[in-house]
């Protein structure tokens, strides 16, 4: 089990290294990132210029909530945009290509093949983000921001990364074609980003229901550097709850084909 | 060995294999002749445990393909119609992934890669990109890893589609190697593959079994009566000659096909029996014809595919 799940694993990690894809990805991803890096940063200076002149001393800004808080935020949205291109193809190619039929012929428990993949891109993923480490390290030498935050922070958007790659997953699953399982990855993940701003608009039970339902809600205690049992939970059940449709999905086209 | 038992699979409404029965014995190459979709994919595909069937059982070495279904793929190897490999991996990657995937022992996964790319003749190409190795090749690399983990059972679908003559004798010749020691299935609609690599053939039409026998069997059996041409010296009337012959017993009819001044050519429909050439040669010595040529014409199993699955339904 542990060694067919290692196999799988190591092979879609190669496909990513040994093709472009990997490459562009995190090249584009840290431009992107490098770029809302340098602007917060810019803009928190001219505000703290702004502050020394007019020497209010009750103004509190600090580089947690002046610059990383609003860095998690974008880079959340990047990845709510980038990781649905790292999924789309994780089934659905093999689908398309035939591999996949192989791929059950072999004696390998959907579990393994699911797992394998699915950490691949959690790699990835992984990769990514402690690549954008170096922003806070660039804020660590010039200055002393609080380090827990930071960490707690990353933390948040490695969780909220897995649940949108489990969704991935899932819809890479369902489809042969690339494209229609990227769509609606983005689109499924976007509405569990969202569904929290419909919370003030209802009544109390459903408001809480929504709000508590938003992968948005649950990140912002991460970003404040509070990790809450509540939340890590949340993230892990989104992505078992996805990961386990996933299994649904390869066991029933197996009596479906 | 392997027994198939009313396997049926429907696709929606649409039945594509119904009630199919068999069984292999150890050691054999079988043969699955069809016309394109006649339900041989589908059948390998409930067998390699691809997807389970409508209803009906089949067991391999033993084991249920649906109850024991991991015990069932430890033990096959399965070359799918279109060759599905991963083509950004070199040949040596490829089997190694798949020997792990097929739980070979880790001591001895260098070994196995190194017996199959030798059985297979991949020694030249073991380092090279999958993608870049021409459509013989790729099926070679196909068939490594279905020997992989040195199957007891091998499933191969069409395993020559596509290929050029040269590269389809090639196959032929491994798959004969690797028939020796192993059992293999193998689906085709090509019918001199069948008749030169098969020790018996199914052939199976519209997902119903027609006929199952060794190839010279099926020839024997559809022989309900033999065709003899016969060229003779001529001799005044060669209506003379077409009654001389028509009057033996067994002979069905006559036809004379050709008569010009120096020959006459008949064509002769007989019941099938083997003495036939000689009582017709006898009689035409007898009656002082100058027998030229004379020859049974035999059925190819192509007339036999064509006779089987073109038959008006009862």
């Amino acid at each position: 089990m542990i060694s067919k799940f290692r196999a799988i694993y190591l092979r879609e990690l190669k496909y990513y290294f040994h093709s472009i894809t990997a490459y562009v990805t995190i090249c584009i991803f840290m431009i992107i990132c490098g770029y809302f890096f340098f602007s917060i940063f810019r803009y928190y200076n001219f505000i703290s210029l702004e502050i020394i002149q007019s020497s209010d001393l009750s103004a509190n800004i600090n580089l947690i909530d002046g610059v990383m808080r609003p860095m998690f935020s974008n880079i959340s949205i990047i990845i709510l945009l980038i990781l649905p291109m790292i999924t789309m193809r994780l089934i659905s190619e093999e689908k398309k290509q035939g591999t996949f039929e192989l791929l059950l012929t072999f004696p390998v428990s959907d579990t393994a093949i699911i797992a394998g993949k699915f950490f691949a891109s959690l790699t990835i993923l992984a990769i990514m983000l402690s690549l954008t480490l170096i922003f806070p390290i660039m804020l660590m030498i010039f200055s002393d921001p609080e380090m827990l935050p930071v960490l707690s922070g990353y933390l948040g958007l490695l969780l909220m990364g897995a649940s949108f790659l489990s969704i991935g997953t899932f819809f890479s699953s369902l489809t042969s074609n690339q494209l229609v399982a990227g769509v609606s990855t983005f689109g499924v993940s976007l509405f569990f980003l969202v569904i929290g701003w419909a919370a003030p608009l209802t009544g109390s039970t459903i408001s809480t229901i929504l709000a508590e339902s938003s992968i948005l809600v649950h990140f912002e205690s991460f970003s404040k550097g509070i990790i809450d049992l509540k939340d890590i939970s949340y993230y892990l059940l989104l992505s078992l709850f996805f990961l386990f449709l996933t299994l649904k999905s390869l066991e029933s086209s197996r009596w479906r084909a | 060995m392997i027994k198939v038992e009313n396997l049926t699979k429907y696709y929606g409404y649409n039945k594509a294999v119904s009630n199919l029965s068999f069984e292999v014995e150890k050691g054999e190459i079988l043969g699955f002749l069809g016309p394109n979709g006649a339900g041989k994919t589908t059948t390998m595909k409930m067998l390699t445990c691809f997807m389970p069937p409508s209803s009906g059982r089949a067991s391999i070495f033993g084991f249920d393909i649906q109850k024991d279904s991991m015990e069932v793929r430890r033990r096959i190897g399965y070359l799918p119609e279109k060759t599905p490999l991963y083509h950004d991996l070199k040949v040596k990657e490829y089997l190694e992934l798949v020997a792990r995937l097929k739980g070979v022992a880790n001591t001895s996964i260098r070994s196995s890669i190194e017996r199959s790319v030798e059985s297979c003749g991949l020694e030249q190409v073991a380092g090279k990109i999958i993608g870049t190795l021409s459509k013989g090749y790729q099926q070679r690399v196909g068939i490594a890893q279905a020997v992989i983990n040195d199957p007891e059972l091998l499933i191969l679908d069409e395993p020559t589609l596509g290929l050029d003559p040269r590269q389809i004798i090639d196959i032929r010749h491994l798959i004969n190697n690797l028939g020796r020691e192993r059992t293999v299935i193998l689906s085709s609609h090509i019918l001199p593959e069948v008749s030169q690599v098969c020790h018996r053939v199914i052939i199976i039409n519209k997902g119903i079994l027609v006929a199952v026998d060794s190839p010279e069997n099926l020839r024997e059996r559809l022989k309900k009566s033999s065709i003899i041409r016969v060229k003779v010296r001529a001799s005044g009337d060669p209506g003379r000659i077409s009654e001389i012959i028509s009057s033996l017993e067994g002979v069905l009819m006559t036809k004379i096909q050709h008569a010009d001044e120096e020959t006459v050519s008949l064509i002769v429909e007989s019941v099938p029996v083997k003495e036939m050439r000689d009582t017709i040669a006898s009689v035409l010595v007898k009656n002082n014809i100058g027998l030229l040529e004379i020859y049974g014409e035999e059925l190819s199993l192509e007339d036999i595919f064509i006779k089987l699955v073109t038959k008006e339904p009862a």
